[in-house]
């Protein structure tokens, strides 16, 4: 056993997850398109067929809903998929297999059968890539009872999340950022593994409660230092998982604060951020000192224009602005 | 192609079939009397009329086959040997039932039996038997996957990508398009661009034929052989089963779109009807033994009805139950919340 190096990126560290599970439980295979002989539209996969041959790495057609059928049924049958689907963009043709078979079939049948997979997938904006390849769909996701929805923001919850979701029973949404893959820092060990449903502060602070997940984490931390140097100190805190939701551990931040600003790259109807205050205002509606704020894409399609995206997409200026706007108390009351 | 028919199947098999496919039309009559009733809620959607497809396929398979079918699939469970009283038990949703009262007549499930259950979105289900057949192909197994979904399915993009992955990756699955000639109220003249669905199959380099969907012994025999190459050819095979639905595509179809002339022609070929010419000409069974045949399945269902509606209804403080491996709460407002 190699003590992996002190720092690595997002995506050598998903690397590692996959190649460690992989050794630990022969039930576990890969399948997705690219992910063999060509290491994966964005490398996660580097190696792997090599080391582990083509049973347990499979590169598919161009057939998402297809193969991501063939999962759920491999995993009722005790097999314990790891689907990549290229961007979560293409996970729409696969929604049906999702939602109405991967997220039901335990419930529906009286807990006779499980669904051990995980389907990897990267997503948001950034990148000019425009309507179609832009996606942010946390929501849609996390909307579904039946399944677990985990949006890593750093290398070592990368690793250590995907190793849970390997390991878990459930099927496991896994959804990547396309914009932190090269992102590095340290990563745990074979056995380090993270829990669902357990929140991080990134950051402590008194002022105003910042949460944020995926990439949006380290916008909110950009934003945290500007606002610091106006004497404003925020708590950035990471669910690190919509289902399971750490609520109670967001809560106690916006107690300690009595403010609270969700940062969220997806649309503002019905989305993460609003789900999220939602939550909060049942929990601690009587500690708030101002509304929530929300800090999403704009309600449009990506836009191609550099200067378009960039400002649709929430900046840490755009997060500087709500916690302003919170600490201004400039409500009508 | 060989002229001379298979042999028989032997007398006891033979018994075997007609009292399951006599128990699936007397079950799915019960049903659709308990559902007149108001005991059944949702849809119920009866295979009657489609009995051989049902019974042939099943008895050609190991028990361990694992089999997937839609929401038309209580025979399908029954010919799994699935208990009876728990199958009536769920179509009441009562928590007796096979699946706790949680899928209902859609939704049966016998894991027990490798029947992986009934699905409601048309050719949903067919990727999962793909993913079954590469389970047992994964582990060395030698379980052939059979899928059963209709002709209306056949025209389900997801199908046509099953075929590809089934031919492309040699799985043993064998495909089973039940062509009883109408989706919903739409005939299948009026909804695919050819006749036959078989070629559709054919054309992914998978075997492909069609046989008489209402002839129980030509069913079990092509379905045998299917299974055969899935298992020892390791390659995918397809059977188009010709039959027809004499109900309407479920309970709250009033059936009008059909003829009745198109009905009775179909009648008269009743896979139960021709099948017991069969019993007696072949002196497998004679009519004393039929009739008590019948009285005996007449009481399985008598019993499973009863014990049904004697059944008692799922504690709604279970509703959260089995949404997930483990529950954080039963909170059925936040099943995924981990509570401050
Ligand atoms: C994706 C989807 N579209 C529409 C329906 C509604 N629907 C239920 S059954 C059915 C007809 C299916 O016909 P076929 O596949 O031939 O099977 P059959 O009902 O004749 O057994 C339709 C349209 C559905 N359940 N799922």
């Amino acid at each position: 056993m190699t003590t992996p190096p002190p720092e690595v990126t997002y995506r050598d560290a998903l690397n590692q997850a996959l190649r460690e599970e992989m050794h630990r439980d022969e039930s576990v295979f890969l399948m997705g398109e690219d992910i063999g002989h060509f290491d994966g539209a964005f490398k996660v996969t580097r190696g792997l067929l090599a080391e582990f041959g083509e049973q347990r790495v499979v590169d598919t057609p161009i057939t998402e809903a297809g193969f991501t059928g063939l999962g759920i049924g491999a995993a009722m049958a005790g097999l314990r998929p790891v689907i990549e689907i290229m961007t979560v963009n293409f996970a729409l043709v696969a929604m049906d297999q999702i939602i109405s078979n991967a997220s039901k079939i335990r419930y529906m049948f009286g807990g006779q059968a499980s669904v051990p997979m995980v389907i990897r997938m990267p997503g948001g904006a950034g990148h000019q890539l425009s309507a179609q390849h832009s996606h942010s769909l946390e929501a849609m996701f996390t909307h579904v009872p039946g399944l677990k929805v985990v949006v890593p923001a750093t290398p070592e919850d990368a690793k250590g999340l995907l190793k849970t979701a390997i390991r878990d029973d459930d099927p496991v949404i896994f959804l990547e950022s396309e914009g932190l893959y090269g992102k590095k820092g340290p990563v745990g060990g074979d056995d380090d593994l993270i829990p669902f449903g357990q929140a991080v502060v990134r950051r402590p602070g008194r002022d105003c409660t910042v949460i944020a997940h995926s990439r949006m984490v380290w916008v909110a931390l950009a934003a945290a230092e500007r606002l610091a140097e106006q004497g404003i100190e925020v708590e950035v805190v990471d669910p690190r998982t919509f289902r399971p939701l750490d609520l109670g551990t967001l809560a106690a931040s916006v107690a300690r604060t009595s403010r609270a600003v969700v940062v969220d790259e997806g649309w503002p109807e019905c989305g993460i951020a609003a789900g999220v205050a939602a939550h909060l205002y049942e929990a601690c509606f009587d500690l708030l000192d101002a509304p929530i704020g929300r800090v999403n894409s704009a309600d449009v399609p990506m836009p191609y224009a550099r200067n378009l995206e960039q400002a649709a997409i929430p900046q840490p200026d755009d997060v500087v602005a709500a916690v302003m706007a919170t600490m201004a108390r400039e409500v009508p009351r | 192609m060989s002229t001379s028919p298979p042999p028989l199947p032997p007398d006891d098999e033979m018994r075997g079939i007609f009292r399951t496919m006599t128990l699936i039309r007397r079950f799915e009559e019960r049903a659709a009397d308990e559902y007149m009733a108001g005991r059944i809620g949702g849809f119920l959607h009866l295979a009657i009329g489609e009995e051989a497809a049902i019974v042939g396929t099943v008895c050609a398979l190991r028990p361990d086959d694992p089999l997937t079918s839609t929401y038309r699939e209580h025979g399908q469970a029954l010919a799994r040997g699935s208990d009876p009283r728990a199958i009536m038990a769920e179509l009441l949703g009562r928590s007796t039932g096979l699946c706790g009262g949680r899928g209902g007549s859609m939704h049966l499930m016998d894991i027990s039996r490798s029947f992986y259950g009934g699905y409601g979105i048309v050719g949903g289900a067919v990727p999962l038997a793909v993913g079954l057949a590469w389970a047992a192909r994964y582990r060395g197994g030698d379980q052939v996957a059979v899928t059963m979904f209709g002709e209306g399915a056949a025209n389900q993009g997801v199908v046509s990508e099953c075929f590809n992955m089934a031919g492309l990756w040699d799985l043993p699955i064998v495909f089973l398009i039940v062509n009883n000639q109408y989706g919903m109220g739409t005939s299948a003249k009026d909804a695919a661009a050819t006749e036959d669905f078989f070629p559709r199959a054919a054309a992914y380099g998978i075997e492909a034929w069609k046989v008489d969907g209402m002839d129980v012994l030509a069913v079990r025999t092509a379905v045998s052989e299917a299974a055969r190459i899935a298992r020892d050819e390791g390659r995918a095979a397809c059977v188009e089963l010709l039959t027809y639905r004499y109900k309407g595509h479920s309970m709250s179809d009033p059936d009008t779109t059909r003829s009745a002339e198109e009905k009775d022609r179909w009648r008269a070929r009743d896979p139960l009807i021709t099948f017991e010419r069969v019993l007696l000409g072949e002196g497998v069974m004679d009519a004393e033994a039929i009739a008590a045949m019948r009285a005996e399945v007449d009481q399985v269902v008598d019993d499973a009805a009863a014990f049904a509606e004697q059944s008692p209804e799922v504690p709604v403080s279970e509703v959260a139950r089995n949404v997930y491996a483990y529950p954080w709460n039963d909170d059925p407002r936040g099943s995924a919340l981990v509570s401050p």
